[in-house]
C-alpha cells in the first residue's frame, strides 16, 4: 500500500522525481489512522459527525470534543492528530474574529475557509516546519446559505455536499452518494450520519467508539451547535437498529 | 479690511444628507468648501465614490476627509478582490468608522456612508465625529444639519419612492443654504440602488427661493448667455 519515497521523503521542502512530496502524503496517513469524521450538507443545513474511538474506559463521556465551534454560524471537526487540530482551530478562531473586528459582520465560510487552508499550506513549505496531521471538515452557515469545506493536511480545500476523512472514508463516501442531500433536512441528515457511522466502524479493530455529532441549521437558528440531546439518542437508537436488520439478513 | 488667509486649513461648513426609499438611498450635499470666510471653492463635490456601490458624503475638515476616503476605498478594494463579490454597505460604514474612531484626536470629519448591496438593500450609516457607527433609516450631517433636525421630524417618511426621496433631499439642502453661511454653491445628489448610481446637479437657480430670499437679479447667472466682455483698451 505505501510506496517508500527511499531518500526524497525526508523533508517537506524535496520533491520526488515524480512530482510528489512525501512527507504531505505522509501526514495524509496520520489522518487515514483516525477515528471517521463525516460532514453532509443537507438543504437546510449541514451536520458533521465523528466515530471518537475511545482508548482507554477511564475516559469521561462527551470529553475530548472532536468538534469545535468556531464562531457563532460556523463548526470544525477534526480528524488525525488531536494536537495539532487544536492549533488549526485556534488560528480559525482567531481568523474569524479579527474579521468581525475589522469588517464589522460575521466571517463568510469561503473566506475562512481559505485562510484555513492558507494556514495549514503554510507548513508545508518550510524545512523547519512539520505539515499538519490532520484533516479538516468545516461547516457553516453564512448569507450565502450552508456551505460545507474539507481543509487536507496539503492545504488543498474543496466545497463539497458530502465528505468524509478518517479510518472509514471510503465506505462513508459510498453511503453518503447514496443520499439524496438536496431533499433531505438536517434532522433527518442527523439520524443519516448516525447510521453511517455505526455502520463503518470497525468492531473487530476498534472496541469502543463515542458519537459526537454537531449541526447548523434553520432549526438551530443558523447557530453552530451540538445536536439536541433527545435528537442524538434518537439517532443512535436508528443506527442500532439499522446495523442489527443488517446483520439479521 | 480683514485679510483672507487663503492657504490656511480648508474646511466644508457643509449641509450632507442620506435617505433611504424604498429600493436604495439617495445621497445630497451642498458645494462650498471655505477658508475662514473665503469661499476656497464655491462648486465642490462632496460625495465621494468608495465602491461601485458605496458613496460616502464628507463635512468638517476637507482634508481629514479626503484621506480617510482614501483609505477606505483602498481596504475595500482588496476586500473586494479577496471576497469575490461586492462588499456590504455595513463593511464600508465599519472600515470608516474604525479609522475615525482609533484616529480621533487628530480627525476632525463627520461623514455618512450610504449605498446598495444584494443582502441589505439600501443603508444609511452615520459616522459622526467621535467615531460612532450609527445606521440610520436617514442621517444629516455638517453644520447646515441644525437647521433640518425639526424639518425632517415634520417630513420624513418611511417607504418614499425615488421621486420624493430625492425631491426632499434638494429642499432640506437648499434650506439649509439658506440658513448657513458656510453652506452654499449648488446641491449635489446620489441614487443608489439595483439599477447602479446616478448622479444628479441643481445649480442655484433651479433651487426654491425661501421666505425673505430675493430673487437672484443682475447675478452672474443671468448673464451667462451674454458674449464675454470686449478685453479693456490701454
Amino acid at each position: 500500500m505505501s510506496s517508500i519515497g527511499t531518500g526524497y521523503d525526508l523533508s517537506v521542502t524535496t520533491f520526488s522525481p515524480d512530482g510528489r512530496v512525501f512527507q504531505i502524503e505522509y501526514a495524509a496517513k496520520a489522518v487515514d489512522n483516525s477515528g471517521t469524521v463525516i460532514g453532509i450538507k443537507c438543504k437546510d443545513g449541514v451536520v458533521m459527525g465523528v466515530e471518537k474511538l475511545i482508548t482507554s474506559k477511564m475516559m469521561l463521556p462527551r470529553s475530548n470534543r472532536r468538534i469545535h465551534s468556531i464562531h457563532r454560524h460556523s463548526g470544525m471537526a477534526v480528524a488525525g492528530l488531536a494536537a495539532d487540530g487544536r492549533q488549526i482551530v485556534a488560528r480559525a478562531k482567531g481568523e474569524a474574529s479579527s474579521y468581525e473586528s475589522t469588517y464589522g459582520e460575521g466571517i463568510p465560510v469561503k473566506e475562512l475557509a481559505g485562510r484555513v487552508a492558507n494556514y495549514v499550506h503554510l507548513c508545508t513549505l518550510y524545512w523547519w516546519l512539520r505539515p499538519f496531521g490532520c484533516g479538516v471538515i468545516l461547516g457553516g452557515y453564512d448569507r450565502d446559505g450552508p456551505q460545507l469545506y474539507m481543509i487536507e493536511p496539503s492545504g488543498i480545500s474543496y466545497r463539497y455536499f458530502g465528505a468524509a476523512i478518517g479510518k472509514g472514508k471510503q465506505a462513508a463516501k459510498t453511503e453518503i452518494e447514496k443520499l439524496q442531500l438536496s431533499e433531505m433536512t438536517c434532522r433527518e441528515g442527523v439520524i443519516e450520519v448516525a447510521k453511517i457511522i455505526y455502520k463503518v466502524h470497525d468492531e473487530a479493530k476498534d472496541k469502543a467508539f463515542e458519537l459526537e455529532m454537531s449541526w447548523v441549521c434553520e432549526e438551530s437558528k443558523r447557530l453552530h451547535e451540538k445536536v439536541p440531546d433527545e435528537l442524538l439518542e434518537e439517532a443512535k437508537a436508528a443506527a442500532r437498529l439499522a446495523l442489527e436488520e443488517m446483520d439479521a439478513d | 479690511m480683514e485679510s483672507l488667509d487663503v492657504d490656511g486649513p480648508h474646511s466644508m461648513g457643509t449641509t450632507i444628507i442620506g435617505v433611504t426609499y424604498d429600493g436604495g438611498v439617495v445621497l445630497g450635499a451642498d458645494s462650498r468648501t471655505s477658508t475662514g470666510v473665503y469661499v476656497a471653492n464655491r462648486a465642490s463635490d462632496k460625495i465621494t465614490q468608495l465602491t461601485d456601490n458605496v458613496y460616502v458624503c464628507r463635512s468638517g475638515s476637507a482634508a481629514d476627509s479626503q484621506i480617510l476616503s482614501d483609505y477606505v476605498r483602498y481596504f475595500l478594494h482588496q476586500h473586494t478582490i479577496q471576497l469575490g463579490q461586492p462588499a456590504t454597505v455595513k463593511v464600508a460604514a465599519n472600515l470608516v468608522r474604525l479609522l475615525a474612531y482609533n484616529n480621533k484626536n487628530m480627525l476632525q470629519t463627520g461623514l455618512i456612508v450610504g449605498g446598495w448591496d444584494k443582502y441589505e438593500g439600501g443603508k444609511i450609516y452615520g459616522v459622526p465625529l467621535g467615531g460612532t457607527i450609527l445606521e440610520q433609516p436617514f442621517a444629516i450631517g455638517g453644520s447646515g444639519s441644525s437647521y433640518l433636525y425639526g424639518f425632517f421630524d415634520q417630513v420624513w417618511k418611511e417607504g418614499m419612492t425615488k421621486e420624493e426621496a430625492e425631491s426632499l433631499v434638494v429642499k432640506a439642502v437648499s434650506l439649509a443654504i439658506a440658513r448657513d453661511g458656510a453652506s452654499g454653491g449648488v446641491v449635489r445628489t446620489v441614487v443608489i440602488n439595483a439599477d447602479g448610481v446616478t448622479r444628479n446637479f441643481y445649480p442655484g437657480d433651479t433651487l426654491p427661493l425661501w421666505h425673505e430670499e430675493i430673487p437672484a437679479q443682475n447675478s452672474l447667472l443671468d448673464i451667462l448667455s451674454a458674449p464675454s466682455p470686449e478685453p479693456m483698451s490701454m
